[in-house]
């Protein structure tokens, strides 16, 4: 454990030192700084001075080291269009984006599991089926294509004239398919302050009726995938002898489905949970952009819309830590949930 | 001629004989899915004749036909059978050419990793030791960042990096390099693992015997055996780079307004949504959709009846 420890952790360093590299090779990306600061008019002496100050006639690797000496102690610079730390910029827009993430990581959760183990259990049923091809289709839909789908038939409303608007049946046809619409689908209306930075949608009414329909758009990509999963895991845990020899002891089925078989059918979920935390970041950086709200994605996309750098920078690296660190959290999570793994290090 | 014709017929008899053949006559789904994607490719591939109009010509468009709807609501027009967009384009046009840049981007995308990842793949497994060790953590990292999540970034870096004109100019190639860049894992694991399984038997031992050099036993020898896994993979690819594309496009990383991809006549219509004309945005989506399922079905049926090894990571 001690050795998968310590090769994770080195792993982790390798990651992030990557990283750095790359924020520092695109952090002077935009031409020359020295030249932007002075403007063309400046005299060589000028330019070498300040060249000099800002220690850009460093070789390359001190001007790195200098760099990563910044970033260790959190301090990336100040955003050009903030006029404040790129990092309090980032902690600003963070909480937004959480709890976007973690109400369709509820509402994922709470749908997966039941639908999943359904399909497995009753295949041949007409639902199951159903529920196989809507998520054959669900991952062939874009996030931003199932977002605007929610938001035109909940926000805007769709309204039905295809029948005959004289007659009785045809308006009461017309109503039932009609949709009123009016959900909030911009922003994330007034959120309640808890604390420091932090504002929150889960406090009131309103907060949450401006997070459903984000939430739900980001669940809807997520949950074929999780289903699909859980699906197959689950047939292949229903195969196992100690399936079939709680079945022959008389257990109740739903002792076995819920209690022995889907023990076992969770690892491989965990496992994907933490491969495709790259992905939901994706997915929310999308989810954000259709609903305009204000999380650290949209922020992002806006830094590179202003060319704003050092928020680029801090961004990338902030990302980039979450990435390294959860992953090395699920890496760790799976060797406890399942003993039988061997502790080498080859991560599974 | 009649040797030319007696090979070609020969080659159908093996076409007709073999187990794929066989598969796809009992298999209703695919054979739709195959007809769908044919027709489809046919379609695009005559866009230029088919298209009622050509969205880049600036002289068939007029800004007074702008936002007309489709053929089923009042107000539309014959000449336009699914309406216009913001800019008076006519949808269905558009949508054709929009498809046309998706799928080439999607095809050169998973040419550009499908190449890089096979080499690499045969490299890491053919050499093994440090090479192997290196190039699967790097593969695995990758992956762990997810290929969308990478996109972005590398999209994100160029474009503030060079600005949006550049982009603008070579939209194309940047999408298919950055797609291409960022899926090569997917290529490289599934190949390492075929190779790893081929490299234990008799011929390329045989090969080595024979002193050909490691170059080509990894190419002509090996690669070979390694292909059905591979063309199973990159209906997938395809399905994912025109969705990564789309992705793109959307988050304005993508394909001009001017010279539109699927991915970004959606987002050019988003903002019309909230005016009521959802068919500016919601067909093209429609179409993407469509596009990605057939190929994702093909995909589908394709790992079924070739059951090749695909590492599923």
């Amino acid at each position: 454990m001690i050795l998968f420890l310590m090769r994770r952790l080195l792993q982790a360093v390798a990651v992030m030192f990557v990283i750095s590299v790359v924020g520092f090779a695109i952090q002077d990306g935009l031409g020359d700084p020295v030249r932007q600061m002075l403007g063309p008019t400046a005299t060589d002496a000028e330019s070498t001075g300040l060249r000099h100050s800002l220690g850009l006639d460093r070789p390359l690797w001190m001007q790195y080291l200098h760099f990563a000496g910044d970033a260790v102690e959190l301090n990336f610079g100040d955003s050009y269009f903030f006029h404040e730390p790129a990092l309090d910029v980032i902690a600003r827009y963070l909480p937004a984006t959480l709890e976007l993430v973690a109400a369709s990581a509820v509402i994922t959760l709470l749908l997966s599991v039941p639908m999943g183990i359904f399909c497995a259990i009753r295949p041949r049923s007409w639902l199951a089926r159903g529920l196989m091809g809507l998520s054959l289709l669900g991952i062939s839909v874009p996030v931003f294509l199932s977002a605007m789908v929610l938001i035109q038939l909940f926000s805007i409303g769709i309204q039905v004239t295809l029948f005959p608007t004289g007659t009785g049946w045809g308006q009461w046809l017309n109503q039932l398919l009609s949709i009123q619409g009016g959900m909030p689908a911009y922003g994330r209306g007034n959120p309640v302050h808890v604390w420091g930075v932090w504002y929150t949608n889960f406090a009131s009414w309103q907060g949450l009726l401006y997070l459903l329909l984000p939430a739900l758009s980001l669940a809807f990509v997520m949950l074929p995938l999780f289903v699909r999963l859980i699906h197959a895991e689950m047939l292949e845990v229903l195969e196992s002898d100690y399936v079939k020899y709680a079945k022959a002891r008389g257990l109740r089925p739903s002792r076995i489905y819920f209690l022995h078989a889907l023990k076992n059918t969770l690892l491989p979920v965990v496992t994907l949970g933490g491969v495709q935390i790259g992905t939901l970041v994706a997915y929310t950086l999308l989810t954000e952009t259709v609903f305009q709200w204000p999380g650290a994605g949209l922020m992002f996309l806006d830094a590179i819309e202003r060319a704003d750098m050092p928020l680029i920078v801090a961004y990338l690296m902030v990302v980039g830590l979450m990435f390294v660190v959860t992953n090395t959290l699920v890496d760790l999570l799976y060797r406890v949930l399942n003993p039988r793994i061997t502790l080498s290090g080859r991560s599974a | 001629m009649s040797f030319e014709n007696g090979s070609s017929s020969t080659a159908w008899r093996r076409f007709r004989d073999s187990h794929f053949f066989y598969r796809l006559q009992r298999d209703r789904r695919a054979q739709v899915c195959l007809l769908l994607f044919g027709l489809l490719m046919i379609g695009l591939l005559l866009t230029p004749w088919i298209a009622p109009s050509n969205p880049y010509d600036l002289a068939q468009i007029n800004l007074l036909d702008s936002e007309l709807p489709p053929f089923w609501i009042d107000g539309s027009e014959p000449g336009h059978l699914l309406g216009t967009d913001a800019q008076g384009r006519d949808l269905l046009s558009t949508m054709l050419y929009g498809a046309r840049v998706s799928l080439a981007i999607g095809f050169g995308a998973v040419l550009v990793q499908s190449l890089l990842g096979t080499a690499l793949g045969l490299l890491a497994g053919y050499r093994g030791g440090i090479v192997d060790a290196l190039l699967m953590r790097m593969a695995d990292i990758q992956l762990s960042f997810s290929t969308l999540m990478m996109a972005i970034v590398i999209g994100a870096v160029v474009k503030a990096a060079f600005g949006s004109a550049f982009y603008g100019d070579y939209g194309i190639a940047i999408l298919v390099t950055i797609i291409g860049l960022s899926e090569w894992p997917q290529y490289a694991r599934t190949v390492r693992a075929s190779v790893l399984a081929e490299k234990r038997k008799e011929y390329v031992d045989a090969a080595r015997v024979l002193g050909f050099s490691s170059y080509r036993i990894m190419w002509r020898h090996i690669l070979p055996n390694t292909l059905s896994p591979i063309l199973v993979l990159s209906t997938v690819q395809i399905a994912n780079a025109i969705m990564a594309e789309g992705a793109l496009s959307f988050l304005g990383l993508g394909m001009p307004e001017t010279e539109p991809s699927l991915g970004s006549l959606i987002k050019s219509g988003f903002d019309y949504l909230q005016s009521g004309s959802w068919w500016i945005t919601l067909l093209p989506g429609l179409f993407l959709v469509m596009l990605v399922l057939v190929v994702n079905l093909l995909g589908d049926w394709l790992r079924d009846t070739m059951n090749p090894r695909v590492y599923k990571g």
